[in-house]
C-alpha cells in the first residue's frame, strides 16, 4: 500500500470517528462472561446498526458483586455509567438508592416512549416493580431453579427414567439410586436460592413479612416456619444417609451433574446450555419437587438473574437513547434470539408466544420448563419475588446456617432460628440506613 | 567515637523526607482516617443517606457472636500458619545447611514457592484438594477418608493453613538459612569436640543464636497471616463453610466491598488497626527483651 493510500485511509478513519463522536454515547456496564459476553456485544452492535443517533458501549466490569461495587464507586466519584446490570439480590439496595437511580417507568414516560409493564412476564416483572406496579428496572437475563435428572442413572437403578414429582417420590428414587451404587445421588447449586427462596415460593410460604419485603423495608424473615425447618431437616437427613452431597454456595454442583458423578441436581435453568454441551448421558429438565402435604403446592417459582438499572443525573438526550435501546431490547426478535442463544427466559409474553409458535420448545425439550414453572400459577404475595435489604449478606447468613446443619453441627430448627435472628439484624441495619 | 552526619540546612531534611511522608499520608493516613470517620456512621451503599450513630456500629459488632467467633478463627489460623511455617522452614533450613552436594539446587527449589502469588497458591491447593475432582481427594477417598472441605470446617481450615504456610515457608527458609550461615563454625566445632551430638548442638547453640531471626519471623508471619492470606482464602473457601475460615480481614472485605455495609466494615477495620497496634507493642516491649541479640 502506498503512503498516499494509507494517509487517505487514516483520514477516512478520522472522519468516520469524528462522525461517531457526534453520536450520543451510552455506557452499559455488565457482568456477562464468555458466550454471554458475545451475545451482549451482538445485541449492542445490532442496536448501533439499527439507528445513527445513539451508540451503546457495553463494558464487562467483572462478576455481579464487582460490577455493582465498581458502579457504586463510580457514582460516588460522579461518573456512573448510564446502564448498570445488577443481580436480583442487589434489587433492594438499588431501589433504596433513590437519588442514584432513574426508575425505568419514569424515564420512559418522560421520553414519551410507549411502555407497558404488562407486556413482560408477570413472574419477571413482579420482582422489579414497586408496590404500585411501576417497573423500576429493565428485566434482562432471568432464570429460575429447575430439577435435572440423569435418566440413564435412574434406569440403571431400576426406575423408569421419569423424574420424581414430589419429595416423597424423590426420597424413594434416591434410595434406589444409592442401592444401585450411585456415588453421589443428589446435589444442589445455590442452596439458599433453591431450598429457601424457591422452596418458599413453590409452596406459597412467605420468606419474610410485608410481602417478602416488597411492601416495605420494615420486613422480617419468616424462614423458620415448621415447613421450612422440616424441609431443611429432610435435606440434613438425606446428607446423613449419603443421598445428598453438598457442593458449595454457587454453581459448583453443575459440573458434578454433567460429569455423571451426581445423578440428580437442582440448580439454575441457565445451566442448561452447559449441561447439554457436556453431558454424555440422557437427561431431563423438570419442575422442582414439592411436598404434597403442603396445601397449594406447587405454586410458582421465582426468578434469579439480573436487570438493567438506569443511573441518575444524565442528560435528557442520553435518557432518550436508553429508552430507544430498551425498546429494541424488548422487541420480539431480539428477545427470542437472546433466549435461544443463552437459555435465559424470554422476558416478554410476545417473545414466549413466538417461540412456542415456531415449535422451538418441541425441538429443544426442557427449554420451556423455566417459563412454565415461573408462570405455573398467578404469583401471590409469597411468590412474586423478594426484596430484602443487604440481601447479599442476608443470603450468606442463611447459607452459613444451612452448612452448619448439613455438616451435622446444628439442628435444622436451631439453624433456621439463628438465620432469622441474624438476618433480621441485617434488615434493621438496612432500614436504618435507608430511612427517607 | 560515633560518626554522625548533621544537616546544617533546616529545610533540607524535611524536603528529603517529604515524598515518603506524602505517600504515607495519602495511602495510609487518609484512608485510615476515612475508615475511622465512617465507622461512626450508617450509610447506604451509594452514600446518599448518611447518619452519625456514634458507637453503635461497634456495639453491634461486639454483640455479634459471629464476629467474636471470627476473632477465634483468626487467632487459630495465624498461630497455625506462623507456628508451622517457622517450624518447617527451620527444619528445611537446617537440613539444607548440611547438604554438601547440589546445595544450590535444593535452596533454589525451596525458595521458589515465594514467587507464587497468594491467590495462585490458593487456586493450586484448591484444585489439588477439590472435593470432587482433586487429585489428593481421590487418594484420600480411596484410603477411606471422607475429605470434603466444602462442608467440614476443620478440613477447610487445614486447607487454607496448608496453602498459606506453603507459600510462606520459602521466605522463612531464606532468613533461617542466612541466620545459620552467620553462626561461627568454631562454636559448633568446639561443642562437637566436647562430645555434644547434633541434636544437642542444635538446641543449645544454634537455636538460641537464631532467636533474633525467629523473633523477627514470628512478627512477619503473624502479620502475613493476618493480612496477606486474603488471596488464599478468597480463591478457595471464601470464608466458608459456615464461617469456619472467615478471618477478620476477610470479613472486613466481604462486609464492605461485597455487602456494601461501609459503616460496619469500617468499624471492623478500626478494631483491626487497634489489634495490630497492640500486637506490635506487645511483641516489641515484652517478647523482644527475652530474645538474645
Amino acid at each position: 500500500m502506498s503512503i498516499r493510500k494509507i494517509a487517505a485511509a487514516a483520514l477516512a478513519a478520522g472522519l468516520f470517528s469524528a462522525n461517531a463522536h457526534a453520536q450520543v454515547e451510552i455506557q452499559w456496564w455488565h457482568s456477562m462472561q464468555g458466550a454471554l459476553n458475545d451475545k451482549v456485544n451482538e445485541i449492542a452492535s445490532g442496536f448501533n446498526a439499527s439507528q445513527k443517533d445513539y451508540k451503546i458501549v457495553p463494558i464487562f466490569k467483572g462478576q455481579y458483586p464487582e460490577s455493582m461495587t465498581a458502579a457504586i464507586a463510580a457514582f460516588r466519584a460522579g461518573n456512573a455509567p448510564h446502564i448498570l446490570q445488577v443481580f436480583e439480590v442487589g434489587t433492594a439496595t438499588m431501589m433504596g438508592a433513590k437519588g442514584a437511580i432513574k426508575p425505568v417507568y419514569q424515564m420512559m414516560k418522560e421520553a414519551g416512549e410507549p411502555f407497558d409493564a404488562k407486556n413482560y412476564l408477570p413472574a419477571v416483572a413482579g420482582y422489579y416493580t414497586d408496590s404500585k406496579g411501576n417497573m423500576l428496572s429493565m428485566p434482562f437475563n432471568s432464570s429460575t431453579t429447575v430439577f435435572y435428572v440423569n435418566k440413564d442413572a435412574l434406569k440403571k437403578a431400576g426406575l423408569d427414567g421419569t423424574a420424581p414429582k414430589t419429595w416423597k417420590e424423590f426420597s424413594a428414587a434416591a434410595a434406589k439410586l444409592k442401592a444401585s451404587g450411585q456415588q453421589c445421588v443428589y446435589t444442589t447449586g445455590w442452596p439458599s436460592w433453591v431450598h429457601v427462596e424457591n422452596f418458599s415460593a413453590w409452596h406459597n410460604l412467605p420468606i419474610g413479612t410485608r410481602e417478602n419485603g416488597i411492601a416495605g423495608t420494615d420486613t422480617r424473615f419468616e424462614i423458620n416456619s415448621p415447613q421450612h425447618v422440616k424441609h431443611i431437616e429432610m435435606l440434613a437427613d438425606f446428607a446423613k444417609k449419603g443421598l445428598f452431597t453438598y457442593s458449595g454456595r454457587k454453581n459448583e454442583a453443575e459440573a458434578r451433574f454433567f460429569s455423571g458423578e451426581c445423578a440428580m441436581l437442582t440448580s439454575s435453568s441457565g445451566a442448561q446450555a452447559n449441561i447439554r454441551r457436556n453431558a454424555k448421558f440422557d437427561f431431563s429438565v423438570n419442575f422442582l419437587p414439592y411436598h404434597d402435604e403442603i396445601k397449594g403446592a406447587p405454586q410458582n417459582s421465582i426468578i434469579g438473574g439480573a436487570t438493567l438499572w438506569v443511573m441518575s443525573g444524565k442528560k435528557p438526550a442520553e435518557y432518550k437513547g436508553v429508552t430507544k435501546f430498551f425498546s429494541y431490547l424488548s422487541s420480539t426478535a431480539v428477545q427470542t434470539e437472546w433466549a435461544k442463544g443463552t437459555g435465559y427466559v424470554p422476558i416478554t409474553n410476545a417473545a414466549f408466544e413466538a417461540m412456542k409458535k415456531e415449535g422451538y420448545y418441541e425441538k429443544v425439550p426442557g427449554a420451556d420448563i423455566a417459563v412454565r414453572q415461573l408462570s405455573n400459577k398467578t404469583p401471590t404475595a409469597n411468590s412474586k419475588g423478594l426484596r430484602f435489604g443487604n440481601y447479599v449478606q442476608g443470603r450468606e447468613v442463611i447459607e452459613e446456617e444451612m452448612e452448619a446443619v448439613f455438616a451435622g453441627k446444628k439442628t435444622a430448627k436451631a439453624a433456621m432460628d439463628e438465620a432469622v435472628k441474624r438476618g433480621n439484624e441485617i434488615l434493621r441495619k438496612f432500614e436504618a440506613a435507608n430511612k427517607s | 567515637m560515633e560518626k554522625r552526619v548533621v544537616f546544617r540546612s533546616t529545610w533540607l531534611p524535611y524536603a528529603l523526607l517529604a515524598p515518603q511522608i506524602a505517600v504515607t499520608l495519602v495511602f495510609f493516613f487518609w484512608p485510615a482516617a476515612q475508615a475511622f470517620w465512617f465507622s461512626f456512621q450508617v450509610q447506604d451503599a451509594f452514600g446518599i443517606n448518611t447518619e452519625f450513630v456514634g458507637l453503635r456500629n461497634f456495639v453491634e459488632l461486639l454483640r455479634d457472636e459471629h464476629y467474636l467467633e471470627s476473632f477465634k478463627t483468626t487467632a487459630v489460623f495465624s498461630l497455625l500458619v506462623a507456628g508451622s511455617g517457622i517450624a518447617l522452614a527451620l527444619l528445611l533450613a537446617t537440613m539444607a545447611d548440611r547438604v554438601l552436594r547440589g546445595a544450590l539446587a535444593y535452596k533454589t527449589l525451596l525458595i521458589w514457592p515465594y514467587a507464587v502469588a497468594p491467590a495462585v497458591a490458593g487456586v493450586l491447593w484448591g484444585f489439588l484438594f477439590a472435593p470432587s475432582i482433586g487429585v489428593v481427594t481421590y487418594v484420600l477417598r480411596k484410603a477411606g477418608y471422607n475429605w470434603d472441605w466444602v462442608l467440614q470446617g476443620d478440613q477447610a481450615m487445614l486447607l487454607v493453613v496448608m496453602a498459606a504456610t506453603w507459600k510462606q515457608i520459602s521466605y522463612n527458609f531464606l532468613f533461617f538459612l542466612a541466620g545459620l550461615q552467620s553462626i561461627p563454625r568454631s562454636l559448633i566445632e568446639a561443642a562437637a569436640i566436647d562430645g555434644a551430638g547434633p541434636a544437642r548442638r542444635f538446641w543449645t547453640i544454634v537455636f538460641p543464636l537464631l532467636s533474633p531471626t525467629t523473633f523477627f519471623l514470628l512478627v512477619v508471619n503473624i502479620v502475613y497471616a493476618f493480612f496477606e492470606t486474603f488471596g488464599v482464602i478468597d480463591s478457595t473457601t471464601q470464608g466458608g463453610p459456615a464461617g469456619a475460615t472467615q478471618i477478620l480481614v476477610y470479613k472486613v472485605y466481604y462486609d464492605g466491598v461485597k455487602a456494601g455495609d461501609l459503616g460496619g466494615s469500617s468499624a471492623q477495620s478500626v478494631i483491626l488497626m487497634l489489634i495490630v497496634v497492640a500486637l506490635t507493642v506487645v511483641q516489641f516491649r515484652f517478647i523482644e527483651r527475652k530474645v538474645q541479640y
